[in-house]
């Protein structure tokens, strides 16, 4: 690259090269002044402008939920509705009508009352408190000509360049039109990273620079390097353009190149994503996670209905293999009916397997359920545990699974004691699964979601590879499988490192796969190895990182 | 007129399937409430006083409306229908 301007480094988080034009997601809106309504004010007058700036709104967001799809349309309709919602419309009028509050603060004003309810209600209400904030400012910058906040639409494909995004606004992404994703804040394992990856959009998070960045500039973001390039040079621009679109399907089951095996698996969320990940052609399904039968739930459901829900799942794998992780609540997905809302640290609380300890009937709905799926559908059916920690937990859940006849029951290494002691644990498991999202953040004492960490928060971490050698250690001492099951099995530079380090399958996001099977079929078995040894011995997660891409020429020609 | 309803929505009065009722609410002709035991009444065309109801698969409600005339039957009956169905996309 010969072009002289600065280049801005973040930390890559989803891989591929696009240059484009950039769009600003608006900042914050401030909150209005409190300086009442100057006296002789039509109150009422102004009161009705609220409920004229609610239905515009209103309008908007229901016209573009019409044409979203999934998640995204979703979080639009309940956005909708709220813009539409007397309880809100109500308060605020009440609030120029009786204390001369000018419109935008009444609403802001309102808008704050019912998220105080909402965050006091806790788990998914508390959610919703982000939906009542986005509509709050929706109605604030129609009352006040402000720009429109939330993903802003050129009109053309463009690089959303934003300080963070909000879960809601990346459910909003449209693939066709954002080219690439630049964020100030943000880690490689935050729910950002997380969506661009199963999108398939470029993206670089914690891009310090990235508030010099004005709508209308052009830039070039390598979004496995981890670098955005202002004003690039054409040179670079074509390359960027002439970048193959890759893959959107595994053609064949995973392998090295000389034909060692390495089942490429999905994650997957629900039945509509079983569905996607078996279009995908992944060859199972790698981690099933169960919380969509009970998010939003104030009691568990019933075993009928949790048959009835892992049956479509399991019927879009005939004859594969689907690893169901039984519930992990707690931490970033509280259920009132297993979780307490008052730990002062989640992460480190009674979450995953361990909130079996007070509520085992829940635990016990679940296994029966699953067996009974499992019995009328042609799936391979494992089952697994989150966040195991000893040997006692493993042994412990190891034995329940086998008294509803579920034979193939491992655990996820996610506490680092766990990956240590893999030896402990597999005498009882089966199986053991790599959650490196987690088993990251308790290696580096890093909260996944805090951009100030992103440079902490990397399973290329020298550390974390050695927990998962410990782990591969343990399972080869007991002749059992270690599969990987978070984003680090999505990344197509650290993929073979993972197999070099006796990793035997990988899931990941849909999205991932070919990429992953691509740069896999580039490499014997013995060139893992040695890739692996290589980052081993890196001294930090950025010479790791650095080193293993020097060796894998191939990234580079793949756009990878 | 009031009517006892038990809800049959997989997943609860959350999200969209609450943004869903809410509109459906919005074109019924006459006003209607929603409460669950002993939560509520709400006004079943404000979603963020249903949603935090908190109504999951399997509760009991009661739909009440002070009309009592063709147009409140209608009402009631147009969401007792859509809280009897599973699946509501």
């Amino acid at each position: 690259m010969t072009s002289t301007t600065l280049v801005l480094r973040g930390v890559g988080v989803s891989p591929g090269r696009r240059a484009g034009v950039v769009a600003r997601m608006p900042d914050p809106l401030p909150a209005p002044s409190t300086e009442p309504l100057p006296p002789g004010t039509d109150l009422a007058a102004a009161a009705d402008r609220i409920g004229a700036a609610a239905s515009v709104v209103h309008d908007a967001l229901l016209a573009a939920a019409s044409t979203a799809r999934g998640e995204g349309a979703a979080v639009l309709a309940v956005t909708a509705e709220m813009a539409a919602d007397p309880t809100l419309v109500d308060e605020a009028r009440r609030r120029v009508v009786e204390q001369a509050s000018t419109p935008q603060r009444a609403v802001w004003d309102a808008a704050a009352v019912v998220v105080d309810q909402l965050l006091a209600l806790g788990g998914l209400f508390a959610e919703r408190a982000r939906d009542v904030d986005d509509v709050r400012d929706r109605v604030v910058a129609t009352l006040t000509g402000a720009p429109m906040p939330g993903v802003p639409d050129p009109g053309e494909p463009f690089v959303l360049v934003a300080r963070d995004l909000a879960p809601a606004d990346t459910a909003r992404l449209d693939p066709d039109l954002v080219l690439a994703l630049v964020t100030e804040g943000g880690g490689p394992t935050s729910h950002t990273a997380i969506l661009a990856r199963a999108l398939g959009i470029p993206a670089v998070v914690a891009v310090a620079g990235a508030g010099t960045l004005r709508d209308g500039d052009t830039v070039l973001v390598d979004g496995a390097l981890g670098s955005v390039t202002p004003d690039p040079d054409e040179d670079a621009v074509a390359r960027a353009g002439r970048t193959v679109r890759r893959a959107a399907r595994l053609g064949a089951p995973g392998a090295t190149a000389d034909g060692m095996p390495v089942a490429l698996l999905a994650n997957v969320a629900d039945p509509a994503g079983a569905a996607a990940a078996a279009a995908a052609g992944a060859e199972g399904v790698g981690l099933l996670r169960t919380e969509f039968r009970f998010l939003g739930r104030t009691v568990a459901p019933g075993v009928d209905e949790q048959v009835d829900a892992y049956r479509q799942v399991l019927a879009a794998f005939p004859g594969r293999k689907v690893v169901v992780r039984t519930l992990d609540a707690g931490a970033d997905k509280p259920l009132p009916f297993v979780t307490a809302p008052d730990e002062p640290n989640p992460a480190l609380g009674v979450r995953g397997l361990r909130t079996a300890w007070d509520h085992p009937q829940v635990l016990d709905d679940q296994l029966a359920a699953i067996a009974r799926a499992a019995a009328v559908e042609d799936a391979d059916v494992w089952v697994m545990a989150p966040m195991v920690a000893t040997a006692e937990e493993a042994r412990d859940f190891v034995e329940r699974c086998a008294a509803h006849g579920l034979a193939q029951a491992g655990v996820m290494v996610e506490v680092p004691s766990a990956a240590l002691r893999a030896r402990d644990l597999l005498v009882h498991a089966r199986f053991a699964s790599i959650g490196t999202n987690d088993l990251t953040q308790y290696a580096m004492a890093a909260d996944r979601e805090l951009a100030r960490l992103a440079r902490l928060s990397t399973s290329w971490q020298p550390a974390v590879l050695d927990l998962v050698a410990a782990t591969c250690a343990g399972g080869a001492l007991r002749g059992r499988p270690v599969g990987v099951c978070g984003e680090a099995a999505a990344d197509p530079a650290l993929a073979p490192v993972l197999v070099g380090l006796g990793v035997s399958s990988l899931s990941m996001t849909p999205r991932a796969l070919p990429d992953v099977a691509a740069v896999l079929a580039t490499v014997t078995a013995d060139r893992c190895r040695e890739l692996a040894d290589a980052a081993l011995a890196a001294d930090g997660a950025e010479a790791a990182r650095d080193t293993v891409r020097a060796m894998l020429p191939v990234l580079e020609d793949l756009g990878l | 007129m009031q009517r006892s309803v038990v809800v049959a929505i997989q997943d609860g009065l959350h999200a969209r399937p609450a943004a869903l009722f809410v509109a459906e609410a919005a074109r019924q002709p006459a006003p209607v409430t929603i409460a669950k035991n002993g939560s509520g009444p709400a006004s079943t065309r404000s979603i963020l006083s249903v949603i935090t109801l908190g109504i999951g698969a399997g509760d009991e409600v009661v739909l009440e409306t002070p009309a009592d005339d063709d147009s409140a039957l209608a009402s009631l009956d147009a969401l007792e229908d859509f809280l009897h169905r599973v699946a509501v996309e």
